[in-house]
C-alpha cells in the first residue's frame, strides 16, 4: 500500500514570490520523515505540495518533478484530486466537518465521488478507520454524536481516521499537535509509530524532541536570509542529525544555538 | 468597586485629577443621546405607523359589501389578495434563489480574481435600478419578449394547472411578475449569499480538498453546511422584498383579487401592494379605509415572515454551536 516519494529540483512559488528553492529528496515507504526548521521556512509550503494542496491558493505554482508510483504528480494530465486521494493530509488543527457525525465524518472521503456504500461496508470501514486511529473504544457508543463534540486530541484522531478510511499511499501531517495538550500529543505520537506500519508519513513538526522521537528521517528547512526562498539545509537519518549531522547551522538549529 | 473610590489619593498619577465626576465626556454622553434617540424612534416610528394602519383600517374590516371588488367580505378579498401576493412571490423564490446561489458561487468560489470582482459589483447594482424602470421594462419590453414561451407551455404541459389557461396575448402575466420580481431579489440573495460563502472557514473547505473534493464536492461538504442559515436568511430577505414590491408587480399585472393557479392567462391573482396602489386614487372614506385594513394585514404578514425566519436562522446557529 505504501510508496516513496521522489522529489527532484522543486521549486514553489507564491505569484511572483519564490517560497522554496531547489529541493531534492526521496521520501522513504513506510517510514516516518519529519520536516523542521524555522517559521516561514517553507517546510508547510513544501509538505502541501507533496498532495497538490499548494495550488489552492491563488497564483500559487510549482516547478519540478515530485514522482509518486512511478508518476509525476504534476505532469499536465494527472488531476490533483486522484492525487489527494492518494495522498491524505492532517492539519494544524483539527477540521472535522462540523455538521457531520463522527460516524459521517469518517466516512467523508469514501462517500465522495458519489460512491454509493453498503451498510455493512460503511460499517467495517468505520470501524476498522476509527480503530485504526486509536479512537474507537472512545468513540464506539457515540458514533451519532457530533464530531465537534470530542476533545481537541479526540478531533485530531478523528481526522486522522477519516484520512485512513480511504486507504491513502502517504500521509501528510501539518504540525498535527501544536494545538494539542501533551497528553493528546503522546496519544498521537504512539499512534504515528503504529500507522508506519502501513503508511508513508511525512510530518512538519516545530517540536524537535518529536522529530527525534518520532521520525527515521528528518529534513532541515532554513532561509538563506529574509526575503531569501528557503531551502533544504540537510536531510538525514533522524539518528545522524540529532547526533553528529553533516551541516554546521543543522547543528546549531538544533542544538538551539540557532544562526 | 468600593476600594477603588476609597484608595488613598497618591496612588492617583500625580499629575492628575480624579477624573471621577466627567467633564469631558459631553461628546460621549451626546453620541449616547444620538444614538439612543435614533434608536427609540424607529422603534416609535413602528408603532405609529402600525397604530395608524389599525386604526384608520379597522372600520375597513366591516364596510359595506359593495367596496370589496365583487367579494362578499374582506376575508375573501383578503385572502385573494394575500395569495396573490404569496404566490407572486414564490414563484420570484423559485426563480431567483437557485439563480442567485449559483451567481453568489461563481463570485466566491468559481470565478477567476480579475472576473469576480466586476461580477459582484454588476449584480449589486441591479439594486439601484428603480422598481418603476423593472415595471416599464417587464410590462412593455420582456412581457410580450417572452410572450411566445407562454404559447410553448400551454401547448407542452397544459395539464398542469399553472399553464391550462389560454395564454395571454400581451405577456402580462403572473409569470411575467414572477420573473421581474426574481430579477428584483436577485442582488439582495446574491450579495449575501457571496458573503457568507467567502467566509467558509479555509479549514473546512482545506479537509474536504485534502480528502480528494472536487470543487463542487468542496461546495458541499464545506461552504453550504458552514452557510445554511445564512441562506435562509438571505431567501427570507428577498422574499421580504418580493412580498411588498409595488410598482413593478401593479405595471406588469393585469390582475384581479381573485384565487387562481394559472400563471400564463389573461386573468391573474393580484398582490396587495399592487391593489392598494391602484385603487388608492378610490375617493370614497370605506373603500380607502378598506386599502388600509389590506395594508395592515401585509404588514402584519411581512413581521410574521421575518420572525419566521429570525427564527429559523437562529435555530440553525444554535444546532451549530
Amino acid at each position: 500500500m505504501a510508496t516513496s516519494i521522489d522529489v527532484s529540483d522543486v521549486n514553489i512559488y507564491y505569484g511572483d514570490f519564490k517560497a522554496v528553492e531547489g529541493v531534492n529528496m526521496t521520501i522513504k515507504a513506510r517510514s516516518v520523515t519529519a520536516f523542521i526548521g524555522p517559521s516561514g521556512c517553507g517546510k508547510s509550503t513544501f509538505l502541501r505540495t507533496l498532495n497538490r494542496m499548494h495550488e489552492v491558493i491563488p497564483g500559487a505554482r510549482v516547478e519540478g518533478k515530485i514522482v509518486l508510483q512511478g508518476q509525476d504528480m504534476y505532469a499536465p494530465s494527472v488531476d490533483p484530486v486522484a492525487v489527494r486521494r492518494q495522498v491524505g493530509m492532517v492539519f494544524q488543527r483539527a477540521n472535522p466537518f462540523p455538521t457531520m457525525s463522527i460516524y459521517e465524518n469518517v466516512l467523508a472521503g469514501n462517500r465522495l465521488n458519489n460512491k454509493r456504500l453498503k451498510k455493512s461496508e460503511a460499517d467495517t470501514i468505520v470501524e476498522r478507520s476509527l480503530k485504526g486511529a486509536n479512537l474507537w473504544n472512545e468513540v464506539k457508543d457515540r458514533l451519532n454524536k457530533p464530531g465537534m463534540g470530542l476533545s481537541g486530541g479526540q478531533q485530531q484522531r478523528l481526522c486522522i481516521a477519516r484520512a485512513i478510511a480511504v486507504q491513502p499511499q502517504v500521509l501528510l501531517m501539518d504540525e498535527p499537535c501544536s494545538a494539542l495538550d501533551p497528553i493528546s500529543t503522546s496519544a498521537i505520537e504512539d499512534l504515528i509509530h503504529e500507522l508506519k506500519s502501513t503508511y508513508t508519513i511525512v510530518i512538519v513538526t516545530h517540536n524537535m524532541q518529536q522529530a527525534a522521537r518520532v521520525s527515521d528521517e528528518t529534513g532541515f528547512f532554513n532561509l538563506k536570509a529574509t526575503g531569501e526562498p528557503g531551502h533544504l539545509v540537510e536531510f538525514n537519518s533522524t539518528e545522524k542529525m540529532f547526533t553528529n549531522p553533516d551541516n554546521e547551522a543543522t547543528e546549531a538549529y538544533i542544538s538551539g544555538r540557532f544562526g | 468597586m468600593s476600594t477603588s473610590l476609597d484608595s488613598p489619593p497618591e496612588l492617583m498619577p500625580p499629575e492628575d485629577e480624579p477624573q471621577l465626576e466627567g467633564h469631558s465626556t459631553f461628546g460621549d454622553r451626546f453620541f449616547r443621546f444620538l444614538a439612543t434617540s435614533a434608536g427609540v424612534a424607529i422603534m416609535v416610528a413602528l408603532a405609529l405607523v402600525f397604530l395608524f394602519l389599525g386604526l384608520e383600517g379597522f372600520p375597513g374590516f366591516d364596510v359595506d359589501p359593495s367596496n370589496y371588488d365583487g367579494k362578499g367580505s374582506f376575508g375573501s378579498l383578503v385572502l385573494a389578495l394575500l395569495f396573490g401576493t404569496t404566490y407572486a412571490a414564490i414563484i420570484a423564490l423559485i426563480i431567483a434563489v437557485p439563480f442567485a446561489i449559483g451567481v453568489a458561487l461563481f463570485i466566491s468560489h468559481y470565478a477567476p480574481r480579475w472576473l469576480s470582482k466586476p461580477t459582484a459589483y454588476v449584480i449589486d447594482l441591479l439594486a439601484a435600478v428603480p422598481s418603476v424602470v423593472f415595471g416599464l421594462w417587464g410590462g412593455l419590453a420582456f412581457g410580450p419578449y417572452i410572450q411566445p414561451a407562454h404559447v410553448w407551455l400551454h401547448e407542452h404541459l397544459s395539464w398542469l394547472p399553472f399553464f391550462s389557461p389560454t395564454p395571454s396575448a400581451t405577456g402580462r402575466t403572473m409569470l411575467t411578475a414572477g420573473f421581474v420580481l426574481a430579477i428584483m431579489i436577485l442582488p439582495i440573495i446574491t450579495s449575501l449569499c457571496r458573503e457568507i460563502f467567502a467566509q467558509t472557514p479555509r479549514l473546512h473547505e482545506e479537509a474536504a480538498l485534502a480528502l480528494g473534493a472536487t470543487r463542487w464536492e468542496t461546495v458541499r461538504y464545506a461552504v453550504f453546511p458552514y452557510a445554511r442559515s445564512g441562506m435562509v436568511s438571505a431567501v427570507m430577505l428577498g422574499l421580504g422584498r418580493a412580498l411588498g414590491e409595488t410598482m413593478a408587480v401593479s405595471m406588469v399585472l393585469s390582475s384581479a383579487p381573485i384565487i387562481t393557479l394559472g400563471i400564463i392567462g389573461s386573468e391573474n391573482s393580484r398582490t396587495i401592494a399592487a391593489h392598494i396602489a391602484q385603487n388608492y386614487k378610490e375617493t370614497t372614506p370605506d373603500k380607502v379605509a378598506v386599502l388600509i385594513a389590506c395594508g395592515l394585514v401585509l404588514f402584519a404578514f411581512t413581521f410574521a415572515v421575518n420572525a419566521l425566519a429570525r427564527y429559523i436562522v437562529q435555530r440553525g446557529e444554535r444546532s451549530h454551536a
